[in-house]
């Protein structure tokens, strides 16, 4: 069995109010988050709340909705989970649209899942994965770093560029946004990996590994191969065998990958060899791989997650394409990129907005319509993310948050509540602390609960 | 992290892996993108120009 582990996948929305006719958008960023939260704000008095699935909804940095799933162990609840934050904030769009078509506005809102706006500001999508806390965690951390320069070649939410009047595909917006290999800062320097010691866990015990250099990804395909490849790779590093590979400019090969949809840049290891994105990767796969087979019982997902990965790696390899063009977001885009620009009458500004309608959660995205069409394999079911919009994930500490907001919210009792702390707002002021996200169960919030249900 | 942390026993059953969808057939793959591209054509040059332009956010994380 591979080590249980928590992860978490928190989203920032790109958010705009497109003009029906006119110019302008009727509402810029700001305002158009106002009116998106409005709702969550009569809940929970704030734009910062957890829900009843233990997931937390904020508006963050720059005016975007961000949406951060809760304590996941398990690769089909992670899924379903970020896939109900889009739901929820699917159902927070129409509520503002039909405000605004109410009072005749010129615009709707549209919220989008990828990396970068129409003025280059870029976005993202962070991974967090607990680790143990050990002496060495900036060596640990360094040693992950080529392989979170290269998995953009499967990750990768795919970069259409358009250079002097040519369509230009590419693997990733969010690569060519990164400063620094890690570091403590986020929105300055920007690096891959965000060394910020924040454990919401025993600190004693525990670290989060928080990465930001991901893609935000529309695939579910794509979601589980980053999450699951990085989460071996965690769990084999961990164990202490290493992948041992050095990239000499890491912040050089991210952009320059990031741009050759073959795969074959050659990249300057620390060993003086040169290397292909698609060799390291395939050293990272083959390297887990052996170590898998040797010393863990893998479960179907992580399986279905390697064999995707496998294949990702063969598609940009050979340059056969279709091997993963349902599944791997940068492949289902290039083919569609690929037939919409043979259709007569096809221009930029009409590919660009079909782009955006590509990672477009609210009504007219393209996503469902893909997946009902064969043309983008959906691995979550709508009954699983239905039931994740309003329930917890039940192995982790996220059940007895998301029970106590539940009731909470249910009992109209006002409430405190974040990763690690539940409190009722009563004249006690208990604060119950929860430090073990492993734990599905609290004692001493179940007390709470019965106490709130009677008075 | 103890031993007690990374039991098993907690874990529920997994959800089953969906089954590898058989792949269309090319031909009958690239019909599906046209007709996609035919349903949403009306989206594509609404005010495209407005839409794509308006899209100004400032950065995040």
């Amino acid at each position: 069995m591979i080590p249980r582990r928590i992860w978490g996948i928190e989203t920032e929305y790109g958010l705009t109010c497109a003009a029906l006719q006119g110019h302008r958008p009727p509402l810029d960023a700001d305002e158009a988050a106002r009116l998106l939260f409005k709702p969550v704000v009569a809940m929970g008095r704030s734009t910062n709340v957890f829900l009843r699935n233990g997931g937390r909804l904020y508006l963050d940095v720059g005016s975007h909705p961000e949406y951060a799933t809760a304590e996941c162990d398990q690769l089909p609840d992670l899924l379903a989970q970020d896939r109900a934050g889009a739901e929820y904030l699917r159902e927070l769009t129409a509520h503002a649209n039909a405000k605004l078509a109410e009072d005749g506005v010129d615009g709707r809102l549209h919220l989008f899942r990828n990396n970068l706006d129409a003025a280059g500001n870029s976005f993202g999508c962070h991974e967090n994965y607990l680790v143990r806390r050990r002496p060495d965690f900036r060596a640990m951390v360094g040693s992950l770093v080529p392989f979170f320069v290269t998995r953009q070649i499967v990750t990768g939410g795919g970069h259409v560029r358009v250079r002097s009047g040519r369509v230009e595909m590419g693997f990733s917006q969010r690569s060519g946004q990164m400063w620094d290999a890690m570091s403590s800062a986020t929105t300055r320097s920007r690096p891959m990996v965000n060394t910020r010691d924040e454990p919401h866990a025993d600190v004693d015990r525990y670290r989060r590994l928080h990465v930001i250099v991901g893609d935000s990804n529309m695939a579910e395909g794509s979601t589980l191969v980053k999450v699951a490849a990085t989460d071996m790779l965690l769990a084999m590093v961990e164990a202490g065998r290493n992948p041992e590979l050095e990239i000499t400019d890491p912040m050089r090969a991210i952009r320059e990958i990031s741009t050759d949809i073959t795969g074959s840049v050659d990249v300057e290891m620390a060993d003086g060899r040169r290397m292909t994105p698609v060799a390291i990767q395939r050293h990272h796969l083959e390297t887990i791989r052996a170590f898998a087979a040797a010393n863990w019982d893998v479960d179907p997902w992580h399986a279905l997650a390697l064999e995707l990965w496998d294949r990702g790696l063969t598609a940009v390899e050979s340059g056969d394409h279709s091997l993963v063009d349902t599944e791997l977001d940068w492949a289902i885009k290039e083919r569609l990129v690929a037939r919409f620009e043979e259709r007569p009458g096809s221009n930029i500004v009409a590919l660009q907005r079909l782009l955006l309608a590509y990672h477009d959660i609210t009504e007219g995205g393209l996503q469902e319509r893909m997946e009902a069409g064969g043309l983008m394999r959906r691995l979550t079911t709508p009954e699983l993310v239905t039931d994740a919009v309003a329930t917890p994930p039940r192995t982790t500490r996220a059940l007895v948050r998301g029970r106590f907001v539940g009731l909470a919210q249910d009992l109209r009792k006002d409430h405190m509540v974040d990763w690690v702390h539940v409190k009722v707002a009563d004249p006690a002021q208990r604060t119950i602390m929860l430090t073990d996200p492993f734990a599905p169960h609290d004692e001493r919030v179940e007390a709470l609960m019965e106490s709130m249900s009677i008075s | 992290m103890s031993s007690q942390e990374f039991a098993s026993s907690s874990r529920r059953e997994p959800e089953p892996v969906p089954d590898l969808p058989v792949p269309a057939p090319a031909q009958e793959q690239t019909r599906n993108v046209d007709d996609l591209l035919d349903e949403i054509d009306s989206i594509l040059v609404t005010n495209a120009e407005s839409f794509v332009q308006g899209f100004v956010q400032k950065g995040g994380q």
